[in-house]
């Protein structure tokens, strides 16, 4: 019975594909792309609706106020409304614009944040696109965002545009770096690309309720924060959104925008967050395993999706709470520490993997950590040591 | 099925990397120049390359065409010049083309069958380059680590003489 429901969207696409049994290979495999494409489109956008009104919705709370409450019961239907708003918004295209680049630029990034979406394991056999190479694919593709958001600073030929996509690219070449690296240890351990094999890798329990995550060894918890800080910073959230700090350079590259393209850009920003987030969830933390081995009855898709929600608030409730940092410091942190620290995770991993796996392993791990972390701390330590203050004049 | 995909590559291929060497406008030609990037990156997922086509997207496009972009982006914006056709230009352009065709011609590879592809493993890549290939790789980590090196003085330079 569990098993039933655990593969009931496997079967779905088996039987919508059963009126073909006799077609050529490559209309199979068109099909069956075109389905996955489908799944993945219509979930997320489910997604990206439920998870504004829901942020819109904690933001109030954390700010003390009601946030959207009057279109559906409890402001459900928001973003229905806010979706026909943005549609029927005229169009406008600055009449000195690149109009061709401007007009590429909102499609290129959508395209690269639901490319990233392909890769992902959603479930036991649910992956929509089983690439050997998938971790690969997913930063191949990630880095094509770059492109667009110049593309869009540039096409937009506004100063404010140029200087919002000249920041967001600054910041996001520094952070790929920690981003990518973090990923190393876990390929390394596992030994392959595939976004499957690492889930595969996280299977089974200690005792049946301590899971095999990486996030549960020391490497694995010091790359999941690198990671998951490398990924606010690339998703441009709040406090490193200096590539759109509304106070400062009123939108950033997004500034030109406007009706159903500046949308297309607030949706492949979000998309953007899915993705990096469900990598996150593939790498660190399991992927669709349940987390005791009691609760495997639940099927693997809700807990992947538990997962990433959980992640997702995290993210609202950080956009709630922190202020907006300043760009040097931005750099700074990112060069003089998630840097090292990504690739002492590295470091740490073979202490782990050559320590046996075990609790031996275990307090390698920890111990490098722990080492550079002191270290870099003691380094980075810039507090000015003033001289206690004198007074001249006034005594 | 591979030889219509071919076609249809190739014609985007060549489009874009004509567009990038004809457009006017700089920006334009380095965004085009990206797209020929991506062609040659399919190019190699036809060929099975998995691994070869990633990297390309990877480094192409997300690194050299980000540099090239923020290059064109710090050089001034003169008004272009009258463009006269650039006769030594086009002999030495077609001097490599012919001399490239002659190579390819010249090569025995082209004559036998490519061998069984082996699916993409992590542990062969490394087992490659950290075994067969650890003093090329060396010798480029000495290049890129002289090319920082570099990169950093040449900032501090300026620093100093603004002080």
């Amino acid at each position: 019975m569990t098993d039933v429901i655990d593969q009931i969207f496997v079967r779905a696409k088996q039987h919508l594909f059963s009126p073909l049994a006799g077609a050529p290979d490559w209309l199979m495999q068109m099909v069956s792309a075109l389905i996955n494409i489908a799944a993945v489109l219509a979930v997320f956008l489910a997604l990206f609706a439920l998870i504004s009104v829901l942020e819109r919705k904690i933001l109030g709370r954390i700010q003390n106020r009601y946030g959207p409450n009057r279109v559906g019961p409890f402001g459900l239907f928001q973003p229905v409304a806010d979706g026909i708003k943005m549609l029927i918004k005229e169009d406008i295209v600055p009449a000195r614009a690149d109009k061709i680049v401007h007009f590429l630029a909102p499609i290129i990034i959508a395209a690269t944040a639901i490319l990233t979406l392909g890769v992902i394991p959603y479930g036991r056999n649910m992956t929509p696109f089983a690439i050997d190479g998938g971790i690969l694919f997913f930063f191949a593709i990630g880095s094509t965002t770059e492109l667009a958001v110049f593309m869009a600073g540039w096409g937009s030929n506004n100063k404010f545009s140029m200087l919002g996509a000249m920041r967001a690219i600054a910041q996001m070449i520094s952070y790929e770096l920690p981003l990518i690296i973090t990923v190393l240890p876990v390929v390394m351990v596992v030994g392959s690309l595939s976004p499957d094999a690492i889930v595969a890798a996280q299977d089974g329990y200690l005792f049946g309720i301590v899971p095999h995550w990486f996030v549960l060894t020391p490497w694995g918890a010091t790359a999941f924060i690198l990671f998951f800080v490398s990924g606010l910073v690339e998703s441009n959230r709040t406090p490193f959104d200096v590539p759109e700090g509304e106070s400062e350079i009123v939108a950033g590259h997004m500034t030109e925008y406007s009706g159903f393209k500046y949308a297309t850009f607030f949706m492949a920003e979000y998309f953007g967050m899915f993705a990096i987030n469900g990598l996150a969830v593939t790498l660190f933390l399991g992927g669709w395993h349940a987390p005791v081995a009691a609760l495997q009855f639940i099927p693997s898709y809700v807990w992947f999706f538990a997962k990433l929600g959980a992640l997702l608030l995290v993210y609202i409730w950080v956009r709630g709470t922190l202020p907006r940092t300043r760009v040097d410091q931005i750099m700074n942190f990112a060069w003089k520490f998630m840097l090292p620290m990504a690739f002492t995770c590295i470091l740490s991993a073979a202490g782990w993997h050559y320590g046996g796996r075990g609790v031996a392993g275990w307090l390698w791990s920890l111990a490098v950590i722990a080492v550079v972390y002191l270290v870099l701390s003691r380094l980075l330590d810039t507090r000015k040591r003033f001289a206690p203050r004198t007074y001249r004049f006034a005594e | 099925m591979n030889s219509t995909a071919f076609v249809i590559i190739a014609i985007l291929t060549l489009a874009a990397a004509i567009a990038a060497a004809s457009l006017s406008k700089l920006i334009h030609a380095a965004l085009s120049l990206a797209v020929a990037f991506v062609g040659i990156a399919a190019f190699y997922f036809l060929l099975g390359a998995e691994f070869v086509g990633l990297v390309q997207v990877f480094v192409y496009v997300g690194a050299v065409a980000v540099l090239i972009v923020f290059t064109i982006l710090l050089t001034r914006r003169d008004a272009i010049a009258p463009e006269r056709f650039n006769w030594p230009g086009v002999i030495v352009a077609l001097a490599v083309f012919a001399g490239l065709i002659w190579a390819i011609y010249k090569t025995p590879v082209l004559s036998t069958s490519a061998g069984p592809i082996e699916p993409l493993t992590v542990k062969r890549v490394g087992q490659v380059l950290m075994l067969d290939y650890v003093w090329p790789l060396q010798c480029v980590g000495l290049l890129l680590t002289a090319a920082l090196i570099g990169a950093v003085i040449l900032v501090m330079e300026e620093s100093d003489e603004e002080r």
